[in-house]
């Protein structure tokens, strides 16, 4: 009787070991420990380029991440980027003139969407929209700038 | 008046080209111990494995207490299976499980009794083969005598109403010899069993037998009492019962096609 | 004559498929909800689970180690080692975590089974329970397949959380990469909905190939000693290449 207790200890352990390994890779290696929750409201945005934002990247405020990219469209009337976000509930408190701007975490980084605060007493309702953007910085354009203004430069000198 | 437990109506079974039994008769009434005896290779385990169902025949048929057993589908032979206890050669205990779980598992499987029930109905029977303390053991920590008891006991556990021993003597010292045949003749009588045992034990059987059928060259060669047949006319029984080299049973292979020095 | 074992030779691995196939529908068959095999199911997990842990989670940790290695590596002729978690991370949710738990899964808890299963046909047990009335297909095979299929998805967890781990000591403890950026790069590259439950999902599928393999071989081998060493290697050949034709086939069809 002992010797079988002994195995099914043994086999009681491998089992919560091997749910403790799932739920711990599920929770802190996978973006299901970001994950933003059911309880969420959303807000849209246009932008003029989006860069390579994809659905699910992340929106921060000051860092934090606060919601996720839910949606992307084209807007047929003003042919700008129709971001639409979704903010978790606990978040509800950012004012009506938050900016929002896309951003890249590092060099060579994802694209995310933070939001800069701004001062006014209202707050963002579901489905209100911002009216401050600010595109992604896109490289090939940069550098084309930085070749006109040089060369502009060098016409006036 | 007794009934017939068994009857083997003109019974024969071939394994591809070579046959091994052709057209076996016998009876064996209820209540009775008989022995299935015969030089080895002969077939013996074949019959037992006929009787048993797992084997299907040739030709011929098989009736157990009235009823054609290879006329049944699966589950019917499965459902009549539970009133035949089967003592394989060397036992074939469950080594993973204790001898308690060894002697409950077909209790549980086919009763659905309180387990305090089944504790009582196993401890019964370990102490019938004279074991009671050994239930938490596993199967390799007992010795070969011990074994063999163990797997008796597991046989007889649902109160079977025939038994078949294949080689139930063989391996065991001369003391388990005796305590595991008087344990098979106390049991038949006991519970007014019928038994089959294969074996080629000549002395154990002519005690432990009423019955004797002697097999030789896939046809029953001899049948009767055990001490009649020591002096049977057929010289193949008598070359048997007395264990002579020489005689109609061949020392050599018979291969089908016989070497020839003048051919 | 010639021609005919030619065909042979053709058809008698669909013909061994289709003998599985029947075997699995028979093990099916006698699925019977409820306690007596659930118990002895899980008492199973720890022959073909518990005891394959060890050398799992020792793998796991160096394979974790040498992706660190060789990612690293590789990316820093970019300067783009920041990027080595979301390397080390896919490989291993998508394909090293689970295919190779399913290959050593095979070697431990696949060939101890198929052993197991075929000294019992020797030693006439499985004949024994079959004179008892008891069906040694859902006695004997059942309970091992059922818990191969549950410890498979376990073993390749405890696999790919070691694996990570060693990859976490290796780049962060020797290469000296901000955990931070690692942690936080897994978080975003890893999703749950793809990587993770492909992983998992595949896992289950090994675990049901490499079990169904494993108890087929040990049930159908010749009761003799070299039938089951026959047995033994054949489970561990045969689950080897259906696990990886399945890896193909079921990437192809996520992909």
């Amino acid at each position: 009787m002992r010797a079988n207790y002994n195995v099914e200890l043994a086999s009681g352990l491998f089992l919560l070991l091997g749910i403790a390994a799932l739920v711990w890779l599920a929770t802190s290696a996978t973006n299901l420990g970001n994950a933003i929750g059911n309880d969420v409201y959303r807000i849209t945005g246009l932008f003029t380029n989006i860069g390579d934002l994809k659905p699910r990247a992340p929106v921060k405020v000051g860092g934090v991440t606060v919601g996720e990219v839910e949606d992307i469209k084209l807007d047929m009337q003003t042919f700008e980027a129709h971001v639409t976000m979704k903010i978790a509930r606990r978040y509800s408190e950012l004012p009506n003139d938050t900016s929002a701007a896309i951003l890249t975490s590092g060099v060579l980084g994802d694209r995310y969407i933070g939001l800069e605060p701004g001062g006014s007493p209202d707050v963002l309702q579901e489905g209100d929209e911002i009216l401050i953007t600010q595109s992604a910085i896109v490289i090939e354009q940069l550098v084309g700038k930085y070749l006109f203004n040089t060369s502009g430069q060098g016409d006036e000198g | 008046m007794p009934q017939n437990a068994v009857e083997l109506n003109n019974l024969s079974f071939s394994r591809g080209s070579r046959t091994i039994l052709n057209g076996i008769n016998a009876t064996i009434t209820e209540g009775s111990v008989v022995a299935i005896m015969g030089p080895s290779g002969a077939g013996k385990t074949t019959i037992l494995r006929l009787i048993s169902g797992q084997l299907r025949p040739d030709g011929g048929s098989i009736r157990i207490f009235g009823r054609d057993i290879h006329q049944m589908n699966r589950s019917e032979l499965f459902a009549f299976r539970r009133q035949i206890g089967v003592l394989l050669q060397n036992g074939a205990l469950f080594t993973d499980l204790t001898v308690f779980e060894n002697i409950a598992t077909p209790v549980r499987e086919h009763t659905g009794l309180p387990e305090a029930l089944i504790r009582r109905l196993v401890m019964s029977k370990l102490n019938a083969v004279g074991l009671g303390g050994t239930e938490n053991l596993m199967p390799h920590e007992l010795s070969g005598g011990m074994a063999r008891r163990i797997a008796f006991a597991r046989a007889v556990a649902l109160d079977p109403s025939l038994m078949l021993y294949d080689e139930p003597l063989t391996g065991l010292d001369p003391i388990a010899v005796s305590t595991v045949s008087r344990l098979i003749r106390e049991t038949n009588d006991a519970l007014g069993l019928t038994s089959i045992i294969v074996t080629h034990n000549v002395v154990q059987m002519q005690k432990l037998a009423d019955y004797c059928i002697i097999i030789a060259d896939r046809e029953i060669a001899g049948a009767g009492h055990p001490k009649d047949l020591a002096d049977s006319d057929n010289p193949k029984v008598r070359q048997f019962m007395n264990g002579e080299v020489d005689g109609p049973i061949p020392f050599r292979y018979q291969s089908e096609h016989q070497w020839s020095l003048t051919g | 004559m010639n021609a005919s074992h030619f065909l042979s030779r053709l058809t008698d691995p669909i013909a061994a498929i289709g003998r599985c196939g029947q075997f699995l529908l028979r093990m099916i068959a006698g699925i019977r909800p409820g306690n007596r095999l659930a118990i002895s199911s899980l008492q199973q997990t720890y022959l073909v689970g518990a005891r394959s842990l060890v050398i799992i989670m020792i793998c796991g940790f160096f394979v974790g180690m040498v992706l660190a290695l060789q990612s690293v590596n590789a990316l820093q002729s970019f300067g783009a080692e920041d990027q080595a978690s979301l390397l080390v991370g896919k490989s291993l949710f998508r394909e090293l975590g689970p295919v190779l738990t399913a290959l050593l899964f095979a070697g431990r808890a696949g060939t101890a089974v198929t052993a197991e299963i075929g000294l019992m046909r020797a030693t006439s047990q499985i004949d024994a329970m079959e004179l008892m009335a008891i069906d040694p297909v859902h006695r004997i095979a059942l309970p091992r397949f059922l818990a191969g299929l549950i410890s498979m998805p376990l073993l390749a967890g405890m696999f790919n959380a070691m694996a990570i781990l060693g990859s976490v000591v290796f780049a962060i403890g020797v290469i000296g990469l901000d955990p931070g950026i690692f942690w936080g790069k897994l978080q975003n590259s890893i999703t749950f909905q793809e990587d993770f439950l492909q992983g998992v999902l595949k896992s289950v599928v090994f675990g049901s190939l490499v079990s169904l393999v494993a108890v087929y071989y040990g049930y159908t081998s010749k009761p003799t000693g070299a039938g089951v060493g026959t047995a033994t290697t054949n489970t561990i050949v045969v689950s080897s290449v259906l696990v990886l034709i399945f890896d193909f086939i079921l990437t192809s069809f996520f992909a």
